[in-house]
């Protein structure tokens, strides 16, 4: 670092290192056509997905784009409000504004109908016993605490149906979402069947087929 | 260098709130239009490169989720810009220049709606010595104004007229969302919002999409019969301190149209991103823009100023008028940061 | 299918987003903060001789690194300003009051400031200000208060 050279007054005072610039934007946040959609249906105790076209696949939440056929997702779609366990973690850190005692274990579920997994918390079972496949189902707030937001689901509950053995992360083999590195292969157009063309990701060219 | 030209542009009209549709929602039909207007799809392009910034609505990342609307999926070759998407235009023009690509998709939005705008942008500033003091951007355009018309450049009436001409030429832009015909002199009457600046000299706000398509030589014929070639690009940068600029001149954009080759031949159009009226007339000098040149008939950024998109819009604007033969030659101009920091510019020709 | 919803039934919500950044200042601008901590104004002398205010690291021209640092004004004249009737509720003064770009006694280029000025009439370019320092005071650049008219008659220099 080059030696500076001070004016004769600040050479003998504390040098500044560093400086707060505290900034806070204000903002009005509107949720847009697919998500007020969802949040309204979460009011009614409703799980509400979206798809493009009746063969394609069911978002939930949705954003109202399909990013497979790159459409809009005009369709409505309730889904279940149970799903499976597709993956999780142990969470055994205090985040800042969280309320949640330590360890819990938040999870990825796709719900019955989706094909989207949602995170969201599993509850109501030690922490330690949750396990891919397992069968849960969601736990509301009472009735008169429901309001537009995904908090008003609690958290989900195994519902003690036997376990979905073969669960897969949606898309594992297909590659999206987790797990689309099947066997540390990079999800390219040769392993990945195009939704919109059905061209590539055949057996042969190491795709799901 | 190969030859490449803009085949495709659409967007969605400008409004001063869509609060109805996010990000994707709105702007979906930008590239869903882009692409149909020349029978193509996301499979046909062979590169997606954006704008946009997520300070504008405060969602962070929301450029990943806007991608979605594309279908990128399997994984496609995408890039994005925290810039105008006039930028993401000219890194898509860098691909195809490296020669593996022959088509690229680039699109740009902004919903400034949800957000205080001026003090939003005021995030891009020096962030020790000026961003806490936050001097929003149409202050800092005002002092650029003031700077010009202490230079005895232009008057108070110059820049009336450039208002009053914006919003006349609006009214034949149906995506435009200021329009209006109101006299030079009876803007002059209105009181100042930000002396020396007037209502009538700044951009409204909007929110807004928009998405332009690149080919390379034969796939771009075989699209357009008269493609829109870009005979030179080129964008430059000045200091983040304003105190290190004459703001009466933008030497960035002089030299980005030296480089692009404005001076190469008669200039017909040219869409000047000039969100403030004096900004229009220090661009004309430094691009030496004479009478003979219709300047923003679109109404440009004092029309309709979607934040990282306005630039895009100026090349797509100019694209359209060489497409339809009205002109054959024409200058695309974009700006990024206070008072003009960084300029690109773009010359655009058709084939006679 | 369904229609697009009305937009007075779409949900919205306040969101606030704050950046709490504490910057490492590096030893040029951290010595301009030690300047305002101690009410002294400095600058970074330049390779073709100017000084820069606020100071720069490196040379606006070569790109090799500034390492004089000279003492500026404290008083300077404006170059260029703009009037703000309606202050926001972020900007440093509340009432009616003038961004200036101030080019310090000794400086070569200017810095902004919010000048503090009775009305639009008091303030011209040229005219003559000097810093208002905050009483306290820890190496920020909220530590010049605002800048005020030297002559409170606004005349011009």
């Amino acid at each position: 670092m080059p030696e500076i050279q001070l004016p004769a007054s600040l050479r003998d005072v504390e040098p500044v290192r560093s400086v707060r610039t505290p900034a806070q934007l204000d903002y009005t946040f509107t949720a847009g056509d697919a998500t007020s959609r969802f949040l309204r249906g979460i009011t009614q105790k409703k799980i509400i997905g979206q798809q493009a076209t009746p063969q394609s696949k069911v978002y939930v939440p949705p954003r109202g784009a399909d990013p497979e056929l790159g459409a809009a997702t005009p369709i409505e779609v309730e889904v279940a409000q149970v799903g499976t366990v597709t993956s999780f973690c142990v969470v055994n850190l205090q985040f800042y504004g969280s309320g949640m005692e330590i360890p819990y274990t938040s999870a990825l579920i796709l719900l019955d109908g989706a094909d989207l997994s949602i995170m969201h918390l599993i509850q109501e079972i030690p922490a330690d016993q949750v396990r891919i496949g397992m069968r849960v189902e969601a736990v509301w707030r009472d009735d008169a605490d429901i309001e537009p937001t995904l908090e008003s689901i609690k958290w989900f509950r195994p519902t003690g149906e036997p376990d979905d053995v073969n669960v897969r992360i949606p898309g594992e083999k297909r590659g999206t979402g987790l797990g689309s590195w099947v066997g540390g292969v990079a999800p390219t157009e040769l392993v990945v069947r195009n939704p919109r063309t059905g061209v590539g990701g055949t057996e042969a060219d190491g795709g799901e087929g | 260098m190969r030859d490449i030209a803009i085949i495709s542009f659409d967007q969605t009209p400008a409004r001063r709130s869509v609060p109805e549709l996010n990000e994707v929602e709105m702007l979906m039909p930008a590239i869903h239009g882009a692409l149909a207007k020349v029978d193509m799809t996301i499979d046909d392009i062979g590169f997606t490169c954006s704008g946009s910034t997520d300070y504008l609505a405060g969602t962070a990342f929301s450029f990943v989720s806007t991608l979605d609307g594309v279908g990128p999926w399997p994984p496609i070759q995408e890039s994005h810009v925290e810039m105008d998407g006039a930028w993401a235009l000219y890194e898509a023009w860098v691909k195809l220049q490296l020669g593996e690509i022959d088509t690229a998709l680039v699109y740009a939005y902004a919903k400034s709606s949800p957000g205080d705008l001026p003090m939003v942008l005021t995030r891009q500033l020096d962030p020790i010595t000026v961003a806490p003091l936050w001097a929003d951007s149409v202050s800092l355009a005002a002092l650029q104004a003031r700077a010009l018309l202490d230079a005895g450049k232009a008057t108070e009436a110059d820049l009336a007229e450039v208002a009053a001409r914006s919003r006349r030429s609006a009214l034949d832009n149906p995506n435009a969302q200021l329009a209006w015909d109101r006299p030079a002199d009876d803007l002059l009457a209105d009181g100042y919002h930000i002396a020396p600046l007037r209502k009538s000299d700044c951009p409204p706000i909007t929110d807004g999409a928009a998405c332009v398509i690149l080919a390379a030589g034969d796939v771009a014929r075989s699209k357009v019969s008269r493609p829109a070639w870009i005979r030179g690009i080129d964008h430059r940068v000045e200091p983040i301190h304003l105190g290190l600029r004459d703001l009466t001149v933008s030497e960035s954009t002089r030299i980005a149209g030296e480089k692009a080759g404005v001076a190469g031949g008669e200039v017909d159009v040219a869409e000047l991103h000039a969100p403030f009226s004096h900004q229009e007339l220090i661009l004309r000098e430094a691009l030496g823009l004479g009478d003979g040149t219709a300047i923003n008939p679109s109404g440009g950024a004092l029309a309709a100023n979607p934040m990282m998109t306005a630039g895009l819009i100026r090349i797509g604007e100019v694209a359209s008028r060489i497409w339809s033969g009205e002109a054959n030659r024409g200058v695309a101009h974009a700006t990024s940061g206070p008072c003009l920091q960084q300029n690109l510019v773009c010359v655009l020709e058709g084939e006679n | 299918m369904t229609d697009r919803q009305d937009p007075g039934e779409i949900l919205s919500a306040p969101l606030i987003i704050e950046y709490p950044f504490k910057r490492t200042t590096g030893p040029v601008i951290g010595a301009f903060l030690t300047g305002l901590r101690e009410r002294v104004l400095v600058g970074s002398r330049a390779e073709d001789g100017r000084v820069l205010v606020p100071p720069a690291e490196f040379d606006p021209v070569s790109g090799e690194d500034l390492t004089e640092l000279v003492e500026v004004g404290p008083q300077g004249v404006i170059t260029t300003w703009a009037w703000v009737t309606q202050p926001h509720a972020k900007h440093p003064l509340d009432e009616p009051f003038a961004w200036v770009l101030v080019k310090l006694d000794g400086a070569d280029t200017p810095m902004l400031g919010a000048l503090a000025a009775p009305g639009i009439e008091a303030v011209s370019t040229g005219a003559r200000v000097e810093p208002v320092w905050a009483d306290e005071r820890e190496g920020h650049i909220d530590d010049i208060a605002h800048w005020t008219l030297v002559d409170p008659e606004g005349g011009r220099a």
